[in-house]
């Protein structure tokens, strides 16, 4: 049975300098009486009058032209009121600009089984099945291109008319630095080939949606979706409606993980449905449907090679990563970038050079699961490392310690690294577990094994190019006290309501619970870009804190003159304005607010966010950077059966810098949560289809698809480490995505710190650890990479080398004008001890 | 969401009304009693009974009578949660409270009974699946079409039996009562089981299971070890019963059975030969999963891959034996 415990370091409780009263304490969750009661509202718990029921038509195969679809049986059985095909919907849309791929309903072509090729809205559930199964589709197959050698190896037929070639979504090359010269100078040279298995999201509310037509003709559409702002941009474009026209409200997300970060073909669905009908039309999908939406974690196979100096030191790194995209782009070209990004983040790499290909498959399409893009690199870097260490003798720990990237650094890749809390973090599982009595010296069967990781605090850019902020909270008052916050965020689970209310209530001086959050709707609440990458604690955060500020300092201006003292001395807590030397003279808060109405009228504020820009000038170079990132150690103690194989983890100790904790309780779920998916992904979870078997996907039900229970979840010891970062809200920090990353590798390595063998792929089966028993290179994983013909890199010259973040325009390598790095520019091994 | 197919449903209070429905509307009706096997099943449309017989009504289905010296008579309606809690069975039969404790979850324990553990369908990746996943690799002989996915070439289905109280049951000797509208018999619970994933029961439609008889428990002993990927939830890919009895020092009488590994419990006789008139040693433990794991022939219609699953047969009849050995 699992069990938890956690340890908050020094440095708790302070946020910019000044005591803080609700930020940094276990606030209970605003909407966590709601989930316990079960009165909250998702999705699917919409009713409305006249309501009708929406069911798709998905296709059979996985590859084919549609010639011809036959609906009129379904149109005319009992209860039917509309049945739609593509041609209903003909105008393409995605989530990326460059990828703007997928239709509501398939046009001409299906790319997968369980694509949609109809849609119908029938007066109950029965009568949309039966209707839907009513539906003929004739269509000519083509040949299905299910794996990454495959789509490779075969240019045709194509499964887009679109891409880089053939099958090949997408192809990047970018090189940092002089890499030859770095793998010149380098000591010894490693290489290893890691392959990291697709997992899906499984969230527990499957995606549902309802679309209703105003009586003024205007649409609105109620979804379980992490992006609202996007939703409502697709729906413009798809329905060729003005966004004024068309409404999109969030539901509390049942679980998200990255799942409901697409606009989908079901929400333009039942939009268009409610449209032809005038009635409210609502989809549920079945959980087999949701592993066809999947946007899961990129089956990746990798290829590492680096040169380091004796002790360890980094001098060149080449990483190449294959990506299995599926049927469509989604964010495929953004997680490209991504498994080739934050490899420079964690330790000083003095060259890189990163090659990425994304392929389409007819496959369920792959995007951002927890951690998007970047548990696979994390996965080889990590596993690779403590290769290396073993072979240089070097404690894994110490590797990573001596070469630290310094805090306020810039990585060859031009990622500005703020606040860089991984020391401690290593510092906090090292002393934790006690890694130094156990490491090497446990008996045969038992494992310890370490690895680290980073993660983004939201995108430095947006999605779609432009100049506005990323977030926007709206604050008004009321005369009676009370405070309505305006925010696009949505809560999928993480607890962003709270983190809202709390900083609102922090800076106010009032408390949480006087909040009411209005959140993710597109008429009432100022655009946030979704509950996606990290962003929404600290961007949200960052805008809530300027927005309460400036309604502070209304109440502030009235309260000091009626007080006669000056506003400096003024404070806010315990819902009064008061003197902060003589703390009985005051006023509540209402009547602050009853002071300031008077004097300006109705109070209301407004804050935004935009992240800074990034020092990167590269085409590519929007990919990676981040107003902070956060940085994370696990170490895992497990035992491994050497007669069968068998994986049994005891034990994870999970250290991660969160910068200031705005709620403790909230970050050592988010942990856990992340401590929980990435042993599923280590160990069990496999989102595969049946190649020979028309590619069907091989479990697509919570039972056959198998991901972890309470019963395989180890003992947890969290331990919160406070950096704070000077961009984040209080000094925070994300703590959803980044917890998930070291787990993997840290399992791998204590199989091989149990039994002496290399799992170099994901998820460790017991089967592939007697294998790699019995195998004479004691290793389980893949043998190699496919060809591909790379393009020429973007070669930027490394700022030690005197770049300035553009590209080189010879296309050689730049002379270097100094030895990298100037220990000015890149400080080294700062480790907890320093 | 999934949606259950229109039946009709009838509720009858004794097991003589029960079998006059099933004998009136023919093949086409069913028996239903938790409903944790039979109702996913329908909304995947394997089964489409017009008509659903209730068993929950039938007071006579449900308890456990009898002693550890005399046998006991288990209902089949009994709750599995209701047996895990029984102390005689517990204590007596282990191997059975092993097996009913392994089931599912605690959650769907309180629906399930044993009766439909017994009779629980033979499952397969081909065939748990929903109707629109199965039109897409067109359909498996078990349900709406005609071929076996698994081996193309087979005749018979290969779904598997995936009661974990099945090969208990077996080891046991244990005896299944029948009744319908022609009469009431009784069989050895070896004997309900066929070899077929379609036909995999000798019971007909229109017969009710309406009681188990274990025989006295004295002298024996018993375990059961089930593999899975989760301790939860999941059905067993490999799950090994036996039973032993002994006298003096050497083992008078050895049953051992596999579930899960075919489409219905297999007996190892050959290591139950190996282990009878000897004492129970580590060789004789050695010998008994050396003989029996070859009877284990997965197939890749299941979890874990398959070599790996036969494997796990020799670990797990050592693990099993070697645990009867402590007890």
């Amino acid at each position: 049975m699992a069990g938890g415990s956690s340890v908050r370091g020094p440095g708790g409780g302070r946020g910019n300098g000044r005591a803080l009263r609700v930020v940094g304490s276990s606030v209970r969750k605003v909407d966590g009486l709601s989930k316990c009661a079960g009165v909250t509202k998702f999705a699917d718990d919409i009713v409305l009058p006249r309501m009708l029921f929406c069911k798709l038509h998905r296709s059979p195969v996985p590859h084919a032209r549609i010639v011809r679809v036959n609906t009129s049986k379904a149109a005319k059985m009992p209860g039917v009121l509309a049945v739609l095909t593509g041609k209903d919907l003909p105008i393409p849309f995605g989530i990326l600009p460059v990828s703007q791929d997928e239709h509501a309903l398939c046009l001409d072509k299906v790319r997968l089984v369980g694509d949609p090729v109809a849609a119908v809205a029938a007066v109950d559930e029965d009568a949309a099945f039966d209707a839907m199964n009513a539906i003929e589709v004739e269509y000519e197959p083509l040949d299905p291109i299910l794996s990454i050698e495959e789509a490779i190896r075969k240019p045709s037929p194509r499964i887009h008319d679109y891409g880089d070639e053939g099958n090949i979504h997408k192809k990047v090359a970018l090189e940092f630095g002089d890499v030859e010269r770095g793998f010149r100078e380098a000591d010894r040279i490693f290489e290893d080939t890691f392959y990291y298995e697709g997992s899906t999201h499984l969230p527990m509310e499957q995606h549902a949606a309802v679309g209703m037509v105003d009586p003024d003709g205007k649409v609105t559409v109620w979804s379980s979706t992490q992006t609202p702002h996007y939703v409502h941009r697709a729906l413009a474009k798809v329905l060729e409606m003005p966004p004024a026209h068309i409404r999109v409200i969030a539901c509390p997300n049942g679980g998200g993980f990255g799942g409901k970060s697409d606009p989908f073909n079901h929400e333009i669905v039942v939009a268009k449905l409610a449209l032809l009908t005038g009635r409210p039309v609502k989809i549920t999908l079945t959980r087999e449907e949701v592993f066809y939406c999947h946007r899961g974690r990129h089956p990746v196979l990798m290829q590492i090679r680096t040169g380091v100096a004796k002790d360890g030191a980094i001098k060149a790194m080449h990483f190449k990563s294959y990506l299995d995209g599926g049927g469509y782009g989604s964010y495929g070209v953004a997680s490209t970038y991504y498994t080739g990004a934050l490899q420079t983040v964690t330790y000083n790499v003095e060259t890189y050079r990163f090659q990425g290909a994304r392929v389409f498959t007819n496959k369920p399409p792959c995007g951002p699961k927890r951690g998007h893009g970047t548990p696979q690199p994390r996965f080889a870097l990590e596993v690779h490392l403590d290769k290396i260490a073993a072979t240089l003798g070097v404690d894994p720990a110490e590797l990573r310690l001596r070469h630290l990237v310094a805090p306020g650094s810039l990585t060859a890749n031009y990622l500005r690294v703020g606040s860089m809390g991984l020391g401690k973090c290593i510092g906090a599982v090292v002393e934790g577990s006690e890694w130094k009595k156990k490491f090497r010296r446990l008996p045969r069967g038992k494992g310890i094994g370490l690895a680290c990781s980073s993660y983004l605090c939201g995108a430095g850019l947006p999605i779609y190019w432009n100049n506005m902020p990323h977030t926007g909270v709206q604050i008004r008052l009321d005369r009676g006290g009370g405070v309505a916050v305006f925010c696009g965020e949505i809560d999928i689970g993480q607890g962003s309501d709270t983190v809202l209310a709390q900083v609102v209530a922090e800076v106010l001086g009032i408390d949480p619970y006087d909040i009411r959050i209005v959140f993710g709707d597109t008429d009432l609440t100022p655009v946030d870009l979704g509950s996606y990458s990290s962003r929404v604690t600290l961007m949200m955060g960052n805008a809530a804190i300027q927005a309460a500020e400036r309604a502070r300092e209304l109440l502030a201006k009235v309260a000091a003159e009626k007080l006669g003292v000056s506003v400096e001395r003024l404070g806010f807590g315990e819902r009064r304005v008061f003197d902060v030397e003589d703390p009985d003279r005051g006023m509540t808060f209402a009547e602050a607010v009853v002071l300031a109405e008077s004097r300006f009228g109705t109070i209301g504020t407004v804050g935004s966010y935009t992240p800074p820009p990034s020092a990167g000038k590269y085409k590519g170079s929007g990919v990676g950077p981040s107003p902070a990132y956060s940085f994370s150690a696990a170490v895992v103690e497990l035992d491994v059966d050497p007669e069968t194989g068998w994986v049994r983890v005891e034990r994870i100790h999970l250290a991660h810098d969160v910068g200031q904790c705005i709620n403790p309780v909230l970050v050592v779920g988010q942990i856990e949560g992340s401590v929980y998916m990435g042993l599923g992904e280590a160990l069990m979870e496999e989102q595969v289809f049946r190649a020979n078997r028309n590619g069907v996907h091989r479990q697509p039900s919570m039972l056959e698809y198998k991901s972890p229970t309470t019963m395989e979840m180890p003992d947890v010891v969290s331990y919160i480490i406070e950096d704070p970062d000077p961009n984040g809200p209080f000094g925070a920090k994300e703590v959803g995505q980044g917890p998930l990353l070291p787990i993997a590798p840290a399992v791998v390595n204590a199989v091989f710190d149990a039994v002496g063998v290399r799992i170099d792929e994901v998820p460790v089966t017991p089967e592939k650890i007697l294998k790699a028993l019995e195998s004479p290179a004691k290793r389980y994983g893949p043998k190699g990479v496919p060809d591909v013909k790379w393009p020429d890199p973007i070669r930027v010259p490394a700022p030690w080398e005197g770049g300035t973040g553009r590209p080189d325009e010879g296309g050689e390598p730049a002379v270097a004008s100094e030895r990298a790095p100037a220990p000015d520019r890149a400080p080294h091994a700062r480790g907890p001890r320093s | 969401m999934m949606r259950l197919p229109k039946f009709r449903y009838y509720a009858p209070q004794t097991v003589t009304e029960a079998a006059a429905i099933l004998h009136a509307e023919g093949p086409q009706a069913m028996v239903v009693a938790g409903g944790t096997d039979l109702y996913p099943n329908m909304k995947r449309r394997h089964q489409m009974p017009t008509t659903l017989v209730g068993l929950r009504k039938i007071g006579r289905l449900r308890g456990v009578k009898g002693s550890a010296a005399r046998g006991l008579w288990i209902g089949p309606g009994t709750t599995l949660t209701d047996l895990e809690e029984n102390a005689l069975l517990r204590r007596h039969y282990p191997g059975l409270f092993q097996a009913i404790h392994s089931i599912s979850t605690p959650i769907l324990r309180n629906m399930g009974t044993i009766g439909g553990n017994i009779c629980l369908d033979t499952r397969c990746n081909y065939y748990d699946q929903n109707y629109e996943w199965r039109r897409a690799i067109n359909f498996c002989m078990k349900c709406d079409g005609d071929i076996c996915w698994v081996a193309p070439k087979s005749k018979i289905c290969l779904a598997v039996s995936s009661s974990d109280t099945a090969p208990v049951l077996c080891a046991y000797g244990a005896r299944f009562h029948l009744a319908s509208k022609k009469g009431e018999r009784t069989i050895e619970a070896k004997d309900l089981y066929k070899r077929d994933g379609i036909h995999y029961l000798t019971k007909r439609p229109d017969e009710i299971l309406t009681g188990i008889t274990l025989p006295p428990a004295a002298r024996f002993r018993s375990a059961y070890r089930k593999l899975r990927r989760r301790e939860a939830f999941d059905f067993p890919v490999l799950g090994v019963a036996v039973c032993v009895r002994f006298e003096g020092a050497v083992v008078g009488d050895a049953r051992l059975w596999l579930g899960a590994v075919s489409m219905a419990p297999v007996e190892a006789k050959d290591a139950q030969a190996a282990l009878t008139v000897r004492p129970l040693t580590d060789e004789t433990i050695e010998e008994a999963a050396r003989l029996a794991y070859p009877l284990a022939k997965p197939v890749d219609n299941t979890d874990f891959a398959l070599r790996w699953r036969k494997e796990m047969t020799r670990h797990f009849v050592k693990e099993v034996l070697r645990e009867i050995r402590q007890t």
